[in-house]
């Protein structure tokens, strides 16, 4: 195909469509549903409990170190799923593609879609284009849709969190956000921290397999960070948190980036990382399991939950003293203040 | 990270906090004010307050320049930013202060404004050299640490005959609201911790007059939360020796005569207006600056034609008293009814820096506390 | 309006500007308030601009007042007054 640029006839369901799919979408995501040519995948469901997730991915910048839109939009809805402790199995991908989008761009991220599928043991079965005018949207937006299966009598929940339970983070934080901050022209920092965007249903199966009824709940802290989500379990569960600000990881150029824009890491998004809250017997147990597996190497016991009528989340700073942590207020914004 | 890491030694924190228990006279009250912003946030993100003993307290002052700031003047902003031709630049910390009638920076520009966010007043230049078609306009804000950048970039645009460039100018100056707050306060204050880094610019000489005058001792400090516990120290120690000097905590950035390059910037470019309204202290005389008339090309309040028109603040908020001292964030009746980080009312609440925002997002799960709350522990 | 966060000059770039350092993460800015910035310095950066130059030696200073002032019943020699 020659190169160029997508544009309306690419999404107008004719021969253009037909050949976008087949010379960039089919030979990247590469599996036999696809080569079938249908609009619909259909396949046998294995017995057991199915667990669906769907999720729209419209990060910008599209490209950024440690990952791309696609790889984003695969890692994003596996780690939906793994975090109801479902192994995946299949995933569907939507794309909404801007007149003008270029096509190399476009083969770009359809191949790290590809990848990133193949290396979580997924294929994209099923899937759909649509090309919007230019200036009606952001280069690409992708919707990415998971089905999975649950091991049989695993119920996690939000809010199955109970006061002694304890609280374990898979590794550092703030990782992703910073990457994609330090792309804004406007705030002009160098750095070689990368996204940690990855696909979790690994370790969530070792999880799973170690500590059974003894997991309560898995949840990652994206949008918002880790305070958005220890914030979501005490209210889901109607308790309180306590967590120690010096058994949270946090690498040091993160730690410095987030001091030179005024950010609290608390706040700042991941991509690969994960919050479980396991029975206190089990704690120990499970995260040796995590630290053994290449996603949860830094994996640490931050706190624990408490009984908290106000359900607030506390924290006990490396400074001794105590402090609330909050959602975040409204956008992120750096600070100078 | 080095000159920072060591001043959050928790270990040290405790101990220098049991040395503050013991010299802290028993039945004697001791009120400290940190004036700075920046010294309230870090003593709610520290929970610093938790390390000292019941009768050291912390009041916190009006140096937020986000606070203070009246909304007349975001008003003459948001007016300017609407205008076709302009484009605003604005610290980020400026987006969500409400203004009147509930507007925002932030909802002009989703409205279509093209405002936008800097972390510097060089992108603002950078952006009036990119885009000769538009009016870029700083909205400058802040009290001396941020006024040396503002004059640098007007005399670069000046250097530069950039003919799209001009400044917004509302910046303060500390110690005139030292003062005002010394002058008008009902809460008794008994010491100053200074302002970190207005400190390194305007030197600690000029804290001399006001601690001699009104017989209480200023301790400059540092930022990190071991300058504001030894700084308290410092404190407890003048008071309980009837002493009231200056002293300088900060030894390691502050001297006695600042930054005299920084100085003479400010003093070029910049002339004390003869009345200023501050939000919460009211007017007050040769406590803010404006372009001298030879930069008036420059003043966008000569550019544009337009007036800030005062406006009062919602009856019910509390950031005037708040401000002072006199109030604390939960005695206003808004805090966490109608007033929050994602709906605040008032300036106190939407600057990261502000005693409400500093309370509510990291302080106030002891208001329950005090209230008698149940709050059992496992 | 206060942040402001000591960081360390790797490199002067000519035109009064400077990359910095913290943490591995670095950044372009304004030395145009001091005079005399030596790569290796250590500066505070405020908005852009490097306001003041830190003091290792009242640095160290520092520190031994506060282990000092940790010790109970010490008497801690007082820092400079104005």
């Amino acid at each position: 195909m020659r190169d160029g640029r997508v544009d309306l006839s690419h999404g107008a369901g004719g021969r253009a469509t037909a050949q976008l799919i087949d010379e960039i979408f089919r030979p990247a995501f590469d599996n036999p549903f696809l080569d079938q040519g249908n609009d619909q995948a259909a396949f046998d469901v294995p017995g057991g409990r199915m667990v669906m997730s769907t999720d729209a991915y419209v990060i910008s910048p599209l490209f950024f170190p440690g990952g791309d839109i696609g790889s984003l939009a695969v890692h994003g809805t596996v780690n939906d799923l793994a975090m109801s402790g479902a192994q995946p199995l299949h995933l569907a991908a939507s794309c909404i593609i801007e007149e003008g989008f270029a096509l190399s761009d476009l083969r770009r991220i359809a191949d790290s879609m590809g990848r990133a599928a193949r290396d979580a043991g997924v294929a994209i079965i099923t899937g759909d284009t649509k090309v919007v005018e230019r200036g009606k949207g952001d280069g690409i937006f992708i919707t990415t849709t998971g089905i999975g299966i649950v091991p049989p009598g695993l119920e996690l929940s939000g809010d199955c969190a109970r006061p002694g339970d304890r609280i374990i983070l898979s590794g550092c934080i703030g990782d992703h956000g910073v990457a994609i901050m330090s792309l804004r022209s406007n705030l002009g920092f160098e750095t070689e921290i990368r996204s940690d965007s990855a696909a979790l249903h690994g370790l969530v199966a070792d999880m799973v397999r170690a500590a059974g009824s003894a997991l309560r709940l898995m949840r990652d802290p994206t949008r918002g960070g880790l305070a958005a989500t220890l914030n979501e379990i005490a209210q889901q569960s109607r308790v309180g948190i306590m967590i120690e600000e010096d058994a949270i990881p946090v690498r040091e150029d993160v730690a410095a980036a987030c001091e030179l824009l005024g950010l609290d890491p608390l706040t700042v998004a991941n991509e690969g990382k994960l919050i479980a809250v396991v029975a206190p017997d089990e704690a120990d147990h499970v995260l040796g399991v995590m630290q053994a597996h290449p996603n949860g190497r830094q994996a640490a016991l931050i706190g624990r939950i408490v009984a908290d009528d106000q359900r607030f989340v506390q924290m006990k700073t490396s400074f001794g003293g105590g402090r609330i942590v909050d959602w975040l207020a409204g956008e992120q914004l750096p600070r100078i203040c | 990270m080095k000159h920072i890491d060591e001043y959050r030694d928790g270990a040290l924190a405790r101990a220098m906090a049991a040395v503050i228990a013991d010299e802290a006279q028993p039945g004697r009250a001791y009120r400290f004010m940190e004036f700075c912003g920046g010294h309230t946030h870090a003593i709610s993100r520290y929970g610093i307050e938790d390390l000292l003993p019941d009768n050291v307290r912390m009041i916190h002052g009006p140096g937020c320049p986000v606070c203070v700031l009246p909304i007349g003047r975001i008003d003459h902003a948001i007016r300017l930013a609407e205008r076709g031709e302009v484009t605003l630049c604005t610290y980020a910390d400026l987006m969500r202060v409400p203004a009147s009638a509930g507007h925002t920076l932030l909802k002009a520009k989703a409205a279509g404004a093209d405002i936008r966010m800097v972390y510097s007043t060089l992108d603002a230049i950078r952006i009036a050299e990119a885009e000769p078609g538009r009016q870029v306009v700083f909205f400058a804000i802040g009290f001396e640490t941020t006024t040396p950048p503002t004059a640098l970039a007007i005399r670069l645009a000046r250097r530069k005959r950039l003919a799209n460039f001009s400044v917004f100018c509302n910046h303060v100056l500390t110690p005139p609201a030292i003062r005002a707050v010394l002058d008008s306060t009902d809460v008794r204050i008994d010491g100053f911790v200074g302002p970190a880094h207005v400190s390194t610019v305007i030197g600690t000489d000029p804290y001399a007059a006001i601690a001699a005058a009104y017989r209480k001792p200023v301790v400059v400090a540092g930022f990190e939360p071991l300058d504001v516990v030894q700084a308290v120290l410092m404190l407890i120690r003048q008071i309980n020796a009837n002493r009231h000097e200056v002293q300088n905590q900060y030894i390691r950035a502050v001297t006695v005569e600042g930054n005299l390059i920084a100085q003479r910037e400010m003093a070029d470019i910049f002339e004390r207006r003869p009345w200023f309204e501050w939000r919460g202290l009211g007017e007050l005389a040769l406590s803010a600056l404006r372009l001298r008339p030879e930069y008036a090309d420059l003043d966008a309040e000569w550019r544009f034609d337009i007036e800030t028109v005062p406006a009062a603040d919602n009856p019910a908020c509390e950031c005037g008293a708040i401000l002072r001292g006199v109030k604390k964030p939960a005695e206003c009746k808004l805090f966490g009814t109608v007033c929050s980080p994602d709906m605040p009312m008032g300036s106190c609440m939407v600057s990261p820096e502000g005693a409400c925002a500093a309370h509510w997002t990291y302080g106030r799960f002891r208001d329950a506390a005090n209230a008698g709350a149940e709050s059992a522990l496992v | 309006m206060c942040l402001a966060i000591p960081i360390r000059v790797e490199e002067l770039l000519g035109d009064d500007m400077a990359r910095v350092t913290l943490g591995g993460v670095s950044k372009i800015v304004s030395i145009a308030l001091l005079e005399d910035v030596r790569p290796g310095d250590y500066v505070l950066l405020h908005a852009g601009f490097a306001l003041t130059r830190l003091d290792p030696d009242e640095a160290v200073r520092t520190l031994a007042l506060m282990r000092e002032a940790a010790v109970p019943g010490m008497p801690v020699a007082e820092s400079v007054g104005a």
